[in-house]
């Protein structure tokens, strides 16, 4: 896939330039090596951070603080994991029913806007609570889109940090495990909730069109025909979220969750090995995103193929929307 | 309320070092993250490998993690980022040429995260402009820089200006964690103080969020507005 994509803004090397690939990489690689060992490995060596008093309590099974390290760290990443669990499962639940909401208010407000009575017609009393019903959606409609940009606008370290400290103010105390659940999920819910309803926007037509023809309620045709091809449209987008989750849960440490960073803070404390911790914990985050984002790499690719089954083929056809838009919130 | 308009002075000059960080890391951003777009989509393999590899660590690290080391684990072996103390520029931010390292690391910290996901938007504007424009390109002759630069580059502008934006939008939210990392005086360290000098806790949070609303709502209006002329010229 690289070297397809790739290909289409050069000519495929021929002999002379493989040649000169291989020639220069070689020199510059080792000119970058020589580079490295002179500006990082000497300078770090110097200052002694590839002793084994540095790295032995991580990597060598033999050191006496090897098993305490990581059953800390075990620890750790047990913390972290849960933190990341239950704010995924919180975000996707609550963005849903966001989505939902938020796609039916749409509909209303662009649908027709009833009023008591026709103009120079007397006021029908009867329709009073239609007209205010409609009001109230309306004014619901607004409420959460609010919602939506101030919490898609401030950082989500602000919302982990002021749940912390606003909610204790109101006689809600929590462990910080739950301050820090509530603080992505308020962030993430709304990320994965305008996902879901960019998913159902982007559907074609018809889908709603037939949904309303076999006589679906509005919700009835959200929740049983639109929302699940959202899902499966949006999946790689919602897997690519629940790295961003995974790699928020970091910011536990500021309200003091003991997450695996404020842990190697701890082993840090005693051990006084900085970059090594750092280097460790880094390798397993990386490690782990990794895999997610290579099933959500695999999981497009399935959507995709999906979206090429020939007309007329067993497998039941699923409406694809013809762009797939942008998630850009997903840093 | 009071505490807002009493502390407004703080927030505004938060805001202002919020802003200073953000546009010194934007465009450390976007230098290194253009360096390693045009990496990536070189025909030399090493350098694809590289860029690769650079990619896929930074945007699976928590940028928490790459905070930790710029703050504390550098300085411990003398590293202060001094780079960063150019004459002139030291002249308009003044933060640069202080001596504690703090808001240079936050810039580099800042600066070498968000590089992924800038050459990662940088790649996906390439990829957008149509194959028949580049084979076109070559069939005329062009090199692979000429290639780019007169015909995929132009193109890739408008496909890259929405997704380009949304990473910014976000550095600027991820600016927040700065704060936390030393950087004294920006917003989130602002509300930080304030909030622990016992004041109270909602009208600081209400300040902070407007003093970030301030930066990424006008932004994020800019880019819905450019998606949506986007789609009418498609």
């Amino acid at each position: 896939m690289k070297t397809a994509e790739a290909s289409v803004l050069y000519d495929a090397p021929g002999p002379r330039a493989r040649r000169l690939t291989v020639v220069t990489s070689v020199v510059v690689g080792a000119l970058l090596a020589y580079a490295l060992y002179a500006w990082v490995y000497q300078p770090l060596a110097d200052k002694g951070q590839f002793t084994h008093e540095k790295w032995g309590a991580l990597v060598d099974p033999s050191d006496e603080n090897f098993p305490l390290v990581w059953q800390r760290l075990g620890i750790g990443f047990r913390n972290t994991l849960t933190a990341a669990a239950l704010s995924i499962v919180a975000s996707v639940v609550l963005g849903t029913a966001l989505a939902v909401l938020r796609f039916r208010l749409a509909d209303v407000a662009r649908g027709p806007r009833p009023r008591l009575g026709a103009a120079g017609r007397r006021p029908a009393f009867g329709r009073v609570p239609v007209v205010l019903r409609y009001w109230c959606e309306r004014a619901l409609g607004l409420v959460t889109r609010v919602f939506v940009e101030f919490f898609r606008g401030i950082p989500v370290l602000i919302t982990i940090f002021f749940t912390a400290r606003i909610l204790p103010e109101y006689g809600v105390r929590l462990s910080p495990l739950y301050f820090l659940v509530i603080g992505l999920t308020l962030y993430n819910m709304v990320v994965i909730g305008e996902i879901l309803r960019s998913g159902m926007a982007n559907l074609p037509r018809g889908q709603k069109e037939a949904a309303d023809a076999i006589g679906l309620s509005p919700l009835q045709t959200i929740v049983s025909i639109l929302l699940p091809q959202s899902y499966r449209v949006m999946l790689p987008a919602l897997i690519s979220q629940v790295v961003v989750v995974l790699k928020d849960t970091s910011l536990g440490f500021v309200i003091s969750y003991e997450e695996v960073l404020r842990i190697g803070g701890q082993i840090i404390q005693s051990l006084s090995n900085p970059i090594q911790v750092y280097i460790v914990i880094a390798v397993i985050y990386i490690l782990i995103n990794y895999l997610i984002s290579r099933l959500a790499v695999y999981v497009q690719r399935r959507v995709a193929r999906g979206r090429k089954t020939p007309p007329g083929a067993v497998v039941p056809r699923v409406a694809v929307p013809d762009t797939a838009p942008g998630v850009g919130a997903a840093v | 309320m009071h505490v807002l308009v009493d502390n407004a002075g703080t927030f505004a000059h938060g805001l202002y070092v919020t802003l200073q960080l953000c546009l010194l890391a934007g465009i450390g951003a976007l230098v290194i993250g253009t360096v390693l777009a045009a990496m990536r989509i070189s025909p030399v393999p090493p350098l694809r490998w590289l860029g690769t590899a650079y990619v896929t660590v930074v945007r699976n690290t928590p940028l928490t993690i790459v905070f930790f080391v710029a703050a504390f684990a550098l300085p411990q072996i003398g590293v202060g980022a001094d780079f960063l103390k150019i004459p002139l520029l030291e002249q308009v931010f003044v933060r640069l040429g202080t001596d504690l390292p703090f808001f240079r690391l936050a810039v580099v910290a800042l600066a070498v995260y968000t590089a992924a996901f800038v050459c990662e938007a940088l790649r996906a504007g390439v990829n957008a402009v149509q194959p028949g424009q580049a084979e076109a390109g070559r069939s005329l002759g062009l090199t692979f820089l000429q290639n780019l630069r007169l015909i995929v580059l132009p193109q890739a502008g408008q496909a890259t200006a929405v997704p380009l934006g949304s990473v910014i939008i976000a550095m600027i939210k991820n600016s927040a964690l700065a704060g936390i990392f030393g950087v004294a005086g920006d917003l989130m360290q602002t509300s930080d103080d304030l909030s622990s000098l016992g004041q109270a806790t909602v009208p600081i949070f209400i300040g902070v969020s407007v003093g970030y609303l301030i930066l990424t709502v006008p932004l994020g209006l800019l880019l819905d507005h450019v998606e949506r002329r986007q789609a009418v010229s498609r």
